[in-house]
């Protein structure tokens, strides 16, 4: 990763449908080479932001430029020289896994003399070489997928853009997906630019930043992030909370949060620390555990609310605006 | 220049493609003017008869089939339009660095292949309707379904840029389809009839790509058109205040037309987000 030379720049990127403001003034940086990860709910704006990316939208106000070429103004050099996987399916079914690559060799105008050795190479690294010439509708959700970032590569692209690449796999083939995606950034020198609302696999990035309701809340590496919190976590249930709280406060000068009958606090290393506590707190405990903290935490953190009760209200908010 | 050709043939090369592999399609573009051409023809011939001289109801209608099965295949560039749209491969292609006026070229390039093919195709009936056909004719007919095809493609693909369901389309089409089909001239000739009917089928393209066909077909039995419309009563052709229009003209007319309504689909198709 060269953390000296910027892929993309973003400064107060806006999108406004109408009333809603999907993404709100956003600005950042992606390095060359990284895998940058877009972390959040469904309808926060991670897809909205990558179409901006990818010249399918105009921004509302703002700027986005990827290798130097602004996204609304010079759209067909971006195009070059980026790759997309997006969430749905984009190949069409009804051809074979060679016909659609070579349809994306000639649309990028990849040439003649590179294109069989390139589809070869691809299909190889993607595990799908003898499945070359079978009609697309024929394949598991996986092989699409798989095949849909072999695609994405074939035009040597400097970014490649993921959104959602798991998303609806197994946790077999997820994993198997994240394998590839990591082979390819050793090598294509590619910088790869993901979303993702799963939090386990943004600890696969090398830099995240956190998106809510349209804004970017918190921009770092996933151990950056997690050390944030102020070291581990350590959930309790006590008999009589208010005086367990009381207690923890007093005594050992923590700021714990009650929610629903359990208490939570954070302190630099928990595993040290319960012992002590268990020897000499006055309260009854019912239960008590300790962790480090994940990305879920963080996000919890740092918007009040978990990533998965959001998506609950955004599925409602979404059904609600339905006419029927 | 070379950016618009490009994504042209990209786009015609996958649809035709598409097109090859997908048999229901190849035989359901048949169906309906096949249908339309056995029911009416079988109905509609013992009652009327003959037109003019030496010209029967189902070669009347004939060459109104064959502008018929254009049509439909034509408009099929829409369907495929929104089809894509639908199963998300139009993301594909609108990320792809291709030129929007190019991809729309390219619909149309890919349609007007297989509406031409399968207008060729119907010439196999002729023998049994009891129609000549000779190299002349396919010659002259090819220039004229080119014209049809490529008029009817750009209103199909106009009206697919901004639909974004099948069914959506499929109703639209529907709705399209019917009246274009009865008020072209198909089926009866459109100076015979009330007012109203005669204005609205003037103003619709495909009675001149009609008309046109028609005159190749009955080249030397459309003297009836020709000179005596105004007395007979019996014209088949189509006059505008009086003139009774020649092929050149109705392909004409088609072709303006077509240059509107490509023009508004590639305006239409390259300001979607």
């Amino acid at each position: 990763m060269d953390t000296g030379t910027n892929i993309i720049e973003i400064q107060d990127l806006t999108k406004k449908f109408g009333q809603l403001t999907a993404v709100d003034s956003v600005s950042f940086s992606v390095y060359k080479g990284e895998i940058f990860g877009f972390l959040g709910p469904n309808g926060a704006g991670k897809t909205t932001t990558i179409n901006m990316l990818c010249t399918l939208l105009t921004p509302t106000s703002g700027r986005a430029s990827v290798s130097g070429y602004d996204t609304s103004k010079q759209r067909r050099q971006v195009q070059r020289i980026i790759g997309l996987v997006f969430q749905d399916t984009t190949l069409d079914d009804y051809l074979t896994a060679e016909q659609n690559l070579l349809f994306h060799a000639y649309a990028y105008g990849v040439p003649k003399s590179v294109r069989e050795t390139r589809l070869e190479q691809l299909l190889e690294l993607v595990e799908l070489s003898d499945r070359r010439k079978s009609k697309v509708n024929t394949y598991s959700g996986g092989m699409k997928r798989r095949l849909e970032i072999a695609r994405g590569l074939l035009h040597h692209p400097q970014i490649l853009f993921l959104d959602e690449p798991t998303l609806g796999l197994d946790p077999q083939t997820r994993h198997y997906v994240w394998e590839h995606i990591h082979a390819l950034r050793q090598q294509e020198e590619l910088t790869i630019f993901m979303t993702t609302h799963y939090m386990d696999e943004a600890e696969n990035c090398d830099r995240i930043a956190i998106i809510d309701r349209g804004k970017i809340i918190a921009l770092d590496t996933p151990d950056n992030l997690k050390d944030s919190l102020g070291g581990d976590i350590v959930i309790l249930e006590a008999e009589d909370s208010q005086k367990t709280m009381l207690e923890l406060k007093e005594k050992y000068n923590l700021s714990p949060q009650l929610q629903d009958e359990t208490i939570t606090f954070n302190v630099p290393h928990g595993e040290t620390f319960l012992p002590q506590l268990i020897r000499s707190f006055q309260s009854k405990l019912v239960s008590i555990s300790v962790h480090r903290p994940t990305l879920d935490d963080v996000f919890l953190k740092l918007t009040g609310h978990a990533i998965r009760d959001q998506e609950a209200d955004a599925w409602t908010q979404f059904r609600r605006m339905m006419p029927h | 220049m070379k950016a618009v050709l490009r994504a042209t043939w990209v786009i015609a090369y996958r649809d035709l493609l598409r097109f090859i592999q997908d048999r229901p399609r190849l035989f359901g573009s048949f169906a309906m003017p096949l249908l339309f051409l056995i029911i009416f023809g079988a109905g509609f011939n013992r009652i009327i008869g003959a037109l003019a001289p030496g010209v029967d109801f189902i070669q009347f209608m004939y060459p109104g089939i064959i502008a018929m099965t254009v049509l439909m295949n034509s408009l099929m560039s829409g369907l495929s339009i929104v089809w894509d749209r639908e199963f998300g491969f139009l993301r594909e292609v609108l990320v792809a660095p291709l030129s929007r006026t190019g991809i729309v070229l390219g619909k149309v390039t890919g349609s007007s292949v297989i509406a031409i093919g399968q207008g060729l195709v119907m010439l196999a009936l002729a023998p049994i309707i009891g129609v000549k056909i000779d190299f002349i004719l396919v010659l002259k007919l090819i220039p004229l379904l080119l014209v049809i095809s490529i008029t009817l493609s750009g209103l199909g693909i106009l009206m697919a840029s901004r639909m974004r369901s099948q069914q959506g389309f499929q109703v639209l089409m529907q709705i399209i389809i019917m009246p274009l089909i009865f008020l072209s001239g198909v089926f009866f000739p459109v100076n015979n009839v009330p007012v109203w009917l005669e204005v609205v089928s003037k103003f619709n393209p495909l009675t001149y790509g009609v008309d046109a066909i028609r005159q190749v077909f009955l080249n030397g039995n459309m003297s009836a058109v020709a000179g005596v419309s105004g007395d007979s009563g019996y014209a088949l052709g189509v006059t505008i205040f009086g003139h009774t229009m020649g092929i050149i003209e109705d392909a004409l007319v088609m072709a303006v037309l077509g240059v509107i309504l490509l023009s508004l689909a590639i305006w239409s198709f390259s300001k979607q987000e």
